[in-house]
C-alpha cells in the first residue's frame, strides 16, 4: 500500500526499551491468539513501539483482530524504517529501473547481498551496511556487531567471507566525545574482525562536526563462492525442518532496529544500551566454518542470517520468499536466560545465529557438523504448506502450547507500509551554493604554499591513519595484495590463476550537502577511480545511504536527489547497484547530518599480479610522473576551504563520468602492458596530498613542475577536480603510455620525475624534505588518541608494564618501543603525557559507559 | 617431508601456515585439534589465531586438546614444532617453552611490518638464516608482550635460546625485545611475528619468512641422514 505519512507529531519516545511493554506478559500467561480474539478492544502500546495509528489499524485489518503482544512486536520490527525501507522504497526502485544490462550480476537487491560472477567458476558477494546508532551508544560493541552482521549477510549467500572494510565518520577530531567514540569503534572493529580472521583492507576515517552526535560506522564485507554454491533464503519444501544454528538467544539487542535505527537520538540515548547487541567473534568464526561445511556437503535447502529483527525477520522472510507457511515451537529455542518471554525471544537480536531449512533426512548430518564445530543447532520448526486455494501459508508460532503468533508471513516481510514522503529543497541551499570557496583568500608565495601543504597533510582528514589501521589485521588469509592506505584493497581470489578483485569505498558528505545529486555521483566516481587506478576493471556497486530523518522534507529531498544521482551514475558507468543499505534518522535533535551516500565499487583483475600500487617505487631510476585529467579551479567543498577557512559553500566539483570511464580503460590497458609503476587517484586535498602520499609510501622523492596553463600553482596543488590521477611511468614506457592516453582521450601532462633525494620539490615554489613531511603527516592521530599507555611503553618504564609480575630493571628497557618511521610521531605526541586523562585504551573503551571518559 | 598444521577452533592463520610450508617444498598434513593421531608428520606448526576465542588466557584451553597431548610427547622426543603467535602462546601454556605472552604494553592490537634480528641459528626452524641476519616479517597481535622472570631471561640469553629480537622498535613491550625463543634442544620454537605472511612477493613485505620453513626441511633432511635429531647444525 502507498499512503501519505501521518504528519502529526509522533509521541516522544524516551527511555524506551521493548521490555517496557512486555513486562506484563506473564500475568495470566502469554498473550495468545485466543485471548486476542476475546479482548479485541484492549489498548495496545503501538505508538511506543514506533507504529503509527494507521499502521496499527492496517495490522488489525490484516489479522481480522487485534494482534497479540508478540505479533505487535513483530509488526513493529518488520514495519520499522530499518527493515521495511518504507520511506526509501519508492526511490530505490530506480536502481532496478536504471540497472545497466548485460552485467555479471547473479543476485541483486532484495537478497542478503549482491552476487557478481567473476570467472566461469567463481563469484563474489559484497555489501556495505550501517551500524551508526549502536556505535554511538556503545562504540565497542556497536562497531563489533556491525562487522558481525555484514559478515553473516555474506555467509548467507553461500560465500566464504574474505575481507572487511570500514568507512567511518566521527565528529570533530579534537572534540572530547570523539575521544570516547573513535577508540572504542576502532577497537571493536579490530576486536571482532581480527578474531574472525578477516583482513581489514581499507575504508575511510573522516572527521566533521556534522557527525558529532551521530557518528557513521559503516561496515563492508566481501566473500567468494563457487557459482554453484549460491544459497537461497526460501523456506521451500513442505515438511522440511527449520534449524536455528549458532549462539543461544539472549536479551541483548531487543528493539535494536525499531528503537535505535529508526528514530532520532534524544537525551535518553544512554538508556538504550540494552538495545545494542553484544558480539562473540569466536562463535561467529565457528558459525562460518560450520555453514561452509554444510554448504559443501549439500545439506542446506535454505538459509537466512539473523541480524536486525532476529528470529522475527528470518522466519517471516524465509517463509514469505517461498510462499509457504511455517510452524515454530518457540520453547525449543536455546536461551541464555530461561525467563525470556516469547516476545523477547522473537525480538532478540542476539548475534551469531543463522536459520537453516534442511530436509528431514539430512537433519542428523547437520547436527553432526554443528557438533564438530561446537555450535548449537536446534530444530525449532517445520515448513508447512500454502493454502489449498494457492494462498500463501501462515506462520504459526507456539510457546508451550500457547499460540502466540498466527500471521501471513508476507504481511510482515513484503506488505509493509510504503510512503511517498514530502520532498522540499532545503531553504538554505541557494544561499549556501552562492557562498563559493573560489573567492576565499589564498596562499600565493612559495613559502605560503609550503606552509599550507604541511598544514593540510597534518589535518585530521588528510593525515596518516596508521594509528587506526594498525589495529586491524590486514594479512590473515594470506591473499591481501594491497590494503590501506592504498587507493583500493586488492585481494587475490584464486592462487592458481591469479584472479583477483579490488574494492574501494568512498563518500563525501560536504559535496553531498552542497549538491546531493552531484555528491552521490562524485562518491561513485571516486570509488570507481580508486578501483581503476589499481588497474582493475570496475564491475559493480554497493551503497550505504546515511541520511537524517525522512520525516523532514529537506532530508527527503537530499535522499531523493542522491539516489537519483547514484542510479544515473551507475547506469552511465555500466556498474549495477547490487545491494546496500539505507540509514535514516542520523541526526541529533533537529540537526541532520550532511547527507552522506557512501559508495563501494568492486573491480576485477584477470591477474592480480599486475595491480598498480600508489607509492612511487623505490630503487627505480627516475620514473616519469604524469598528471592525468584536467584541473579546473574547483575549491568549493574542498578540504582546503574547510581546513584553512572553516568554509563550506558553493557547488562541488563537476563530474564527467564518461571521462572517468575512459580513465579507467586507460589504466586497465596500461596495467596489462606494464606501463605504470605507481598510480594514485586525486581527490580530497588535491595534487598536494597525492604527491606527499606517493612519496612517503616508499620514502621516494619527486621533483615536479606545475603545468604552465594559466591556472595558479595554488589551484594546481589544492583544487579537487574529479577525473584525475597521478601516475609514475618507468623510462622507456613513456612514449607508449602517452600514446595510450591519447588513444583514450585522457589529458596527460608530464610533471617531473622521481628522484634519489628524499625530498618533495615543486620547482619555482618550494621543497619539503620527506622527513619533515612525514613528521607532520603522522603526528596527528597519535597526538589526539595515543594516550598515556603508549607513552609509558615508549620509555620502557617497568612501572607501567602491563604485567605487574614483570621484573623491573630490564637492561634493554630504554630500547623498548617505536623507532623508525613513527619515532617522530611519538615525539610529537609527548605533550599529552602531562595530561594523563587522555588515555583512551582499547580496554578502557571496552568497559566504559557512554559519556564516562568525557569527564 | 610432511609438515602438520593443527587447526583448533578459532585458528585463523592455519591456511597461511600450510601455504608457506607448501611453498617451501613440504607436503602439508592438516591436523585436527580433537584427533590425537599426528598421522606420521615430521614436524608440526601451531598456527596463529584466537583458539577457543582466547577464553581464560590465550592458549590456555588449546593446551588441553587431544592433539596437544601427542605433540607435547613428540616434541620432548625431538619432533620439530613451531608455534606462531597463538601457537607460541599455546607452547608456553603447555610448558614446552618458558615465560608467557601478555597484553601489549600499549594495550592495542598492533599489525605492522617488523624488523627482527635472528640471534640463534641453532634451531630446527632457523638454521638457514645467518646469525645476526636482519629480516622483515609482519607482526600482528594484542597479547604479544613476552615476559619471564629475570633468572629465566638470563638463562635464555646465556644458553643462546633467544632466537630473534625486535629491532628498530619493539611493537609490544616484550622484555629484552624478545620475539622468538627455543627450548633447550632447539627443536621447539615459539615466535610472535608471522613468518607465514612473508613468503610471497605478491602478498608479503618480504620473502624472509620462508627461511623458517626451509630450515626445518633442512633439519629433517639432516636428521634423516643421521645428524643430530634436534636439528643442531
Amino acid at each position: 500500500m502507498t499512503t501519505q505519512p501521518d504528519t502529526s507529531a509522533a509521541p516522544k519516545q524516551t527511555g524506551f526499551a521493548a521490555t517496557d511493554v512486555l513486562v506484563n506478559e506473564f500475568d495470566g500467561g502469554p498473550d495468545t491468539v485466543q485471548r486476542a480474539l476475546s479482548t479485541s478492544d484492549e489498548l495496545q502500546p503501538h505508538t511506543e513501539l514506533g507504529l503509527k495509528d494507521d499502521e496499527y489499524d492496517r495490522i488489525r485489518q490484516i489479522l481480522g483482530r487485534r494482534p497479540t503482544a508478540s505479533e505487535l512486536a513483530m509488526y513493529s520490527i518488520m514495519w520499522s524504517e530499518h527493515c521495511s525501507y518504507k520511506s526509501s522504497k519508492v526511490h530505490l526502485r530506480q536502481f532496478g529501473d536504471k540497472a545497466p544490462r548485460g552485467t555479471r550480476m547473479l543476485a541483486g537487491i532484495g537478497e542478503n547481498a549482491g552476487v557478481v560472477q567473476i570467472s566461469d567458476e567463481l563469484a563474489v558477494t559484497f555489501k556495505v551496511e550501517s551500524h551508526n546508532h549502536p556505535s554511538f551508544v556503545e562504540p565497542y560493541q556497536g562497531a563489533a556487531t556491525g562487522v558481525g552482521g555484514i559478515v553473516r549477510d555474506i555467509l548467507a549467500m553461500g560465500a566464504r567471507p574474505i575481507a572487511v572494510m570500514d568507512p567511518l565518520r566521527f565528529g570533530a577530531a579534537d572534540h572530547p566525545d570523539t575521544a570516547r567514540v573513535l577508540p572504542g569503534v576502532v577497537a571493536g572493529i579490530g576486536g571482532y574482525g581480527n578474531c574472525l580472521g578477516l583482513p581489514n583492507i581499507g575504508g575511510e576515517i573522516v572527521f566533521d562536526p556534522t557527525y558529532q552526535g551521530n557518528p557513521l560506522v559503516n561496515a563492508l564485507s566481501i566473500g567468494v563462492l563457487p557459482v554453484e554454491r549460491l544459497q537461497h533464503k526460501e523456506a521451500a519444501g513442505v515438511g522440511n525442518v527449520v534449524v536455528l544454528l549458532g549462539a543461544r538467544t539472549g536479551r541483548d539487542g531487543i528493539g535494536g532496529v525499531s528503537v535505535l535505527a529508526s528514530a532520532t537520538f534524544d537525551e535518553g540515548a544512554e538508556q538504550r544500551r540494552p538495545s545494542v547487541q553484544v558480539g562473540d567473534p569466536f562463535m561467529e568464526k565457528l558459525l562460518i566454518e560450520s555453514c561452509l561445511e554444510l554448504y559443501d556437503a549439500g545439506l542446506v535447502a535454505g538459509i537466512q542470517d539473523l541480524g536486525g529483527a532476529g528470529l522475527t525477520c528470518a522466519l517471516t522472510e524465509t517463509a514469505a520468499a517461498a510462499g509457504t507457511g511455517m510452524r515454530v515451537w518457540l520453547e525449543r529455542v536455546p536461551l541464555r536466560e530461561a525467563s525470556m518471554s516469547p516476545t523477547e525471544i522473537l525480538a532478540s537480536e542476539s548475534q551469531e545465529r543463522m536459520l537453516l531449512i534442511v530436509t528431514p533426512e539430512n537433519l542428523d548430518r547437520v547436527l553432526t557438523v554443528a557438533e564438530k564445530w561446537g555450535v548449537w543447532a536446534t530444530a525449532i520448526g517445520e515448513v508447512t504448506p500454502a493454502g489449498e486455494d494457492g494462498s500463501p501459508g501462515r506462520l504459526v508460532i507456539t510457546w508451550n502450547d500457547h499460540v502466540v503468533v498466527d500471521v501471513p508471513p508476507g504481511s510482515l516481510a513484503d506488505d509493509g507500509p510504503v510512503y511517498a514522503r514530502p520532498i522540499r529543497e532545503p531553504a538554505d541551499l541557494i544561499l549556501l551554493q552562492a557562498d563559493k570557496a573560489e573567492t576565499l583568500p589564498r596562499p600565493s608565495t612559495g613559502d605560503e604554499l609550503r606552509e599550507t601543504v604541511l598544514r593540510m597533510i597534518a589535518s585530521p582528514n588528510l593525515c596518516d591513519k596508521t594509528w587506526v589501521t594498525e589495529q586491524y589485521d590486514r594479512y590473515v588469509l594470506g591473499n591481501t595484495v594491497l590494503a590501506q592506505p592504498e587507493d583500493s584493497g586488492v585481494l587475490r581470489i584464486d592462487e592458481r590463476t591469479g584472479l583477483g578483485v579490488a574494492l574501494s569505498v568512498d563518500g563525501n558528505g560536504r559535496f553531498a550537502r552542497l549538491d546531493p545529486y552531484e555528491g552521490a555521483r562524485l562518491a561513485l566516481a571516486e570509488a570507481y577511480r580508486n578501483v581503476a587506478v589499481t588497474g582493475a576493471e570496475p564491475v559493480a556497486v554497493t551503497d550505504c545511504l546515511n541520511f537524517g530523518s525522512p520525516e523532514d522534507p529537506a532530508v527527503m529531498w537530499q535522499f531523493a536527489e542522491a539516489v537519483r544521482g547514484l542510479a544515473d551514475g551507475c547506469q552511465q558507468l555500466g556498474t549495477p547497484v547490487t545491494g546496500g543499505n539505507v540509514s535514516f534518522y542520523n541526526q541529533t535533535g533537529a540537526a541532520a547530518i550532511h547527507p552522506t551516500p557512501v559508495v563501494g565499487v568492486l573491480g576485477v583483475f584477470d591477474d592480480v599480479a599486475r595491480r598498480i600500487p600508489m607509492g612511487f617505487p623505490a630503487g627505480s631510476e627516475g620514473d616519469l610522473v604524469y598528471l592525468l585529467g584536467e584541473t579546473s579551479c574547483e575549491l568549493s567543498g574542498s578540504e582546503w576551504a574547510w581546513v584553512t577557512h572553516g568554509h563550506l559553500g558553493g557547488r562541488p566539483p563537476k563530474v564527467d563520468l564518461e571521462k572517468e570511464r575512459r580513465l579507467a580503460m586507460l589504466m586497465a590497458r596500461a596495467s596489462q602492458a606494464g606501463h605504470v609503476s605507481a598510480a594514485h587517484d586525486l581527490s580530497d586535498g588535491g595534487l598536494a596530498q597525492v604527491l606527499v602520499e606517493s612519496c612517503l609510501r616508499r620514502n621516494v622523492g619527486v621533483t615536479v613542475s606545475l603545468p604552465d596553463d594559466g591556472q595558479s600553482a595554488f589551484v594546481h596543488l589544492f583544487s579537487e577536480s574529479a577525473g584525475r590521477a597521478l601516475v609514475a611511468v618507468p623510462r622507456g614506457h613513456d612514449k607508449a603510455f602517452a600514446a595510450l592516453a591519447g588513444e583514450y582521450g585522457v589529458p596527460c601532462v608530464q610533471l617531473g620525475a622521481t628522484s634519489a633525494e628524499p625530498v618533495l620539490e615543486v620547482r619555482d615554489q618550494f621543497s619539503i624534505p620527506l622527513d619533515e613531511a612525514r613528521t607532520a603527516h603522522e603526528a596527528t592521530l597519535p597526538a589526539l588518541f595515543g594516550g598515556t599507555a603508549e607513552l609509558a611503553n615508549r620509555h620502557g618504564d617497568p612501572e607501567h608494564a602491563a604485567d605487574p609480575s614483570a621484573p623491573a630493571g630490564s637492561d634493554r628497557g630504554d630500547e623498548v618501543l617505536i623507532a623508525g618511521a613513527s619515532g617522530a610521531a611519538m615525539e610529537s605526541a609527548a605533550p599529552i603525557e602531562a595530561d594523563g586523562t587522555s588515555a583512551a585504551s582499547a580496554s578502557e573503551a571496552k568497559d566504559s559507559t557512554p559519556g564516562g571518559p568525557i569527564a | 617431508m610432511r609438515i602438520g598444521v593443527v587447526t583448533f577452533p578459532g585458528s585463523l592463520d592455519d591456511g597461511d601456515a600450510a601455504r608457506a610450508a607448501r611453498i617451501a617444498g613440504a607436503d602439508v598434513v592438516r591436523l585436527w585439534h580433537g584427533d590425537p593421531d599426528l598421522h606420521g608428520v615430521d614436524a608440526v606448526v601451531l598456527p596463529g589465531g584466537f583458539s577457543y576465542g582466547d577464553a581464560l588466557r590465550c592458549g590456555a584451553i588449546a593446551r588441553f586438546a587431544p592433539a596437544m597431548d601427542s605433540i607435547v610427547d613428540a616434541a620432548r622426543g625431538g619432533l620439530p614444532v613451531l608455534g606462531i603467535c597463538n601457537g607460541f602462546q599455546i607452547l608456553c601454556e603447555a610448558h614446552l617453552l618458558p615465560g608467557a605472552l601478555t597484553r601489549n604494553q600499549h594495550l592495542h592490537f598492533r599489525n605492522r611490518d617488523q624488523f627482527l634480528r635472528v640471534e640463534s641459528t641453532d634451531t630446527a626452524w632457523t638454521n638457514s638464516f645467518t646469525a645476526g641476519q636482519e629480516i622483515l616479517i609482519p607482526v600482528k597481535n594484542g597479547e604479544g608482550c613476552y615476559v619471564a622472570d629475570q633468572r629465566t631471561l638470563d638463562q635464555l640469553e646465556a644458553e643462546g635460546r633467544v632466537v630473534a629480537r625486535y629491532i628498530r622498535g619493539n611493537p609490544n613491550g616484550s622484555q629484552r625485545d624478545i620475539a622468538a625463543i627455543t627450548n633447550e634442544a632447539g627443536n621447539v620454537v615459539g615466535i610472535m611475528p608471522h613468518p607465514e605472511h612473508a613468503v610471497e612477493a605478491l602478498t608479503g613485505p618480504s620473502l624472509d619468512g620462508l627461511g623458517f620453513f626451509t630450515s626445518v626441511l633442512r633439519a629433517l633432511a639432516g636428521s634423516s641422514a643421521g645428524a643430530n635429531a634436534g636439528g643442531h647444525q
